[in-house]
């Protein structure tokens, strides 16, 4: 897929919670079609600490305004910066980068975001729904206050939902949720994003179920575009580029 | 020209720039084996640049050869190729292997890489190991012979000169800096080598100081690099004494910073009245 280099024009800077945020970008030509997983580059001028863009996942995409979102959560410098942008100011970003997740064998699948990690499963939710899957959506988090827009997911499958400290949803880890204990087997997919002992607990059950995972890395980068090779992950298949190979992958192949 | 393991092999760069208006392509290591490379996490985001800790990850000579070659051959630029191994001998074959290639104009010898346990810069801090290498690539390859040298070593012009001696034909300055990243929260290195080389702005007084000392020591053209990011960093690289320049890490940034470049030396000529740029080679006023 061709790569493009843009400033876009913040349309609207939504402040979900103090600790997340959804930036709304407006794409100064016609968008190429972005695919569930794919992440931007995003350049943060103006700061010493912030030398490196960042990637991002694409969280929602409106072709008709030309407008893309990303989904973020303030964790240091640089998503500080971004979380002040106002409408009008412009963003540079090298988009769309990375791969996608594959299409589910049969018609259900399972969708899990821990945290910021629920960013790709929106596109992923609505694409599955359209193609005539039914996806569940489960979102967890630490507290309600990590639980990020779950009505958005309403409108393309059933949303289940888990907080460790039981403030939303049921309590508990994402796999301790009872779809794991009940409905589990009727899924042919499940696809994971969100911290790393998350998608690891998944990709485990996943396995234990026989039932095909992918789960969305989010390894850190310098260029997002396979010359660096820093943000290599080890498969069977040897090291991969989370970048232009990932950042969705089989959880079969990564030697996790 | 890009700097190698910053810009792939110019592929990875199509669909941001017109490659071929480049004065070359410093390719990505080549070894005489299969690397993999280091481990996760190999680099760590520091003030004005980066660390890394990517270890020569590359397919080997023989990959190069067969299947990327074919793919970048096409370029109407000058392409070479950075040459690394951990022997003389492994130097050796992957020169020897290159020296068919019509389109590869000539070879850059890594004897700076931070990150390998093997080679790489042990051949690089020291006088008689520069040259050794050097010397015993020289014996088997015929075309243009860069020495990239390592920016961590008390007099890097003693060791421009034994590689002079020893028939290299330039020298590129600076590779990266030995650095370190640590993450206070966890009380652990960021970096899984724990030290890793430093690049980006941080390092371009460095690297400047360094090109202006090299370029007094030798008489063979030196490659300025080290923190290049826009076009009045690369005139102050030739100021130094520099008669060409590469962009490394700034490519990471801006995908298009290498026409920018080229664009903003233009422009700075046209202001400044130079009519070839060459003018401007060493032409520190001090």
């Amino acid at each position: 897929m061709k790569k493009f280099i843009h400033d876009f024009e913040v349309t609207h800077n939504h402040h979900i919670t103090d600790d997340y945020f959804a930036i709304y970008l407006k794409c100064p030509v016609s968008l190429p079609q972005i695919l569930p997983g794919q992440f931007a580059e995003v350049l943060v001028s103006n700061s010493t600490t912030t030398y490196l863009r960042r990637p991002f996942s694409i969280y929602d995409v409106d072709y008709e305004k030309n407008v893309l979102s990303l989904l973020i959560k303030k964790v240091g410098d640089g998503t500080v910066a971004l979380s002040k942008l106002k409408e009008g100011d412009a963003l540079n970003l090298i988009y769309p980068l990375g791969n996608s997740f594959s299409m589910p064998g049969g018609k259900k699948a399972l969708l899990i975001g821990g945290g910021v990690g629920i960013a790709p499963m929106l596109l992923l939710a609505k694409l599955l729904q359209e193609k005539g899957f039914k996806p569940d959506i489960l979102i967890g988090g630490r507290t309600s206050n990590d639980i990020i827009e779950p009505e958005k997911y309403k409108p393309f499958g059933e949303v289940f939902i888990t907080t460790d400290d039981g403030s939303s949803g049921e309590k508990g880890m994402v796999t301790q949720h009872s779809l794991f204990s009940g409905k589990v087997k009727e899924y042919s997919a499940i696809y994971a994003c969100g911290p790393d002992p998350m998608m690891k607990a998944v990709a485990r059950v996943a396995a234990e179920h026989t039932i095909p995972c992918e789960i969305s890395l989010e390894n850190t980068m310098a260029c997002g575009i396979g010359a660096c090779l820093c943000c290599v992950v080890e498969t069977i298949d040897g090291n991969k580029t989370t970048c232009i190979e990932g950042p969705v992958f089989d959880t079969r192949k990564l030697k996790l | 020209m890009s700097a190698s393991g910053t810009f792939g092999y110019g592929i990875e760069f199509d669909d941001f720039i017109d490659v071929n208006r480049l004065g070359g392509i410093l390719t990505k290591a080549c070894t005489s084996k299969n690397r993999d490379g280091n481990r996760y996490p190999r680099m760590a985001e520091t003030p004005s640049g980066m660390l890394n800790s990517v270890g020569l990850q590359n397919k080997g000579v023989d990959y190069f050869i067969n299947t990327i070659y074919p793919k970048i051959e096409h370029y109407d630029t000058h392409i070479i190729v950075n040459v690394s191994d951990s022997t003389v001998e492994g130097y050796m074959e992957v020169a020897e292997k290159l020296n068919s290639l019509e389109k590869i104009t000539g070879i850059e010898l890594n004897i700076s890489c931070p990150n390998v346990k093997e080679g790489g810069m042990a051949f690089g801090t020291s006088c008689p190991m520069a040259g050794a290498v050097t010397k015993a690539v020289r014996e088997v390859y015929d075309k243009t012979m860069i020495v990239k040298l390592s920016p961590n070593v008390t007099n890097i012009a003693e060791i421009a000169k034994a590689v002079e001696d020893e028939g290299a034909d330039s020298v590129s300055v600076i590779n990266t800096l030995l650095g370190m990243a640590i993450d206070a929260e966890k009380r652990r290195p960021i970096l899984s080598t724990i030290t890793g080389g430093l690049s980006g702005p941080a390092v371009k007084p460095i690297a400047l100081r360094m090109v202006w000392q090299v370029s007094k020591a030798i008489k063979i053209p030196v490659i300025g690099l080290g923190g290049i990011s826009n076009a009045t960093d690369a005139i102050e690289f030739l100021l130094a004494g520099a008669t060409a320049i590469q962009v490394g890490t700034a490519n990471f940034v801006d995908p298009q910073v290498c026409i920018k470049i080229l664009d903003g030396i233009e422009e700075y000529c046209d202001r400044h009245g130079v009519k070839d740029v060459k003018e401007l080679i060493g032409a520190l006023d001090c």
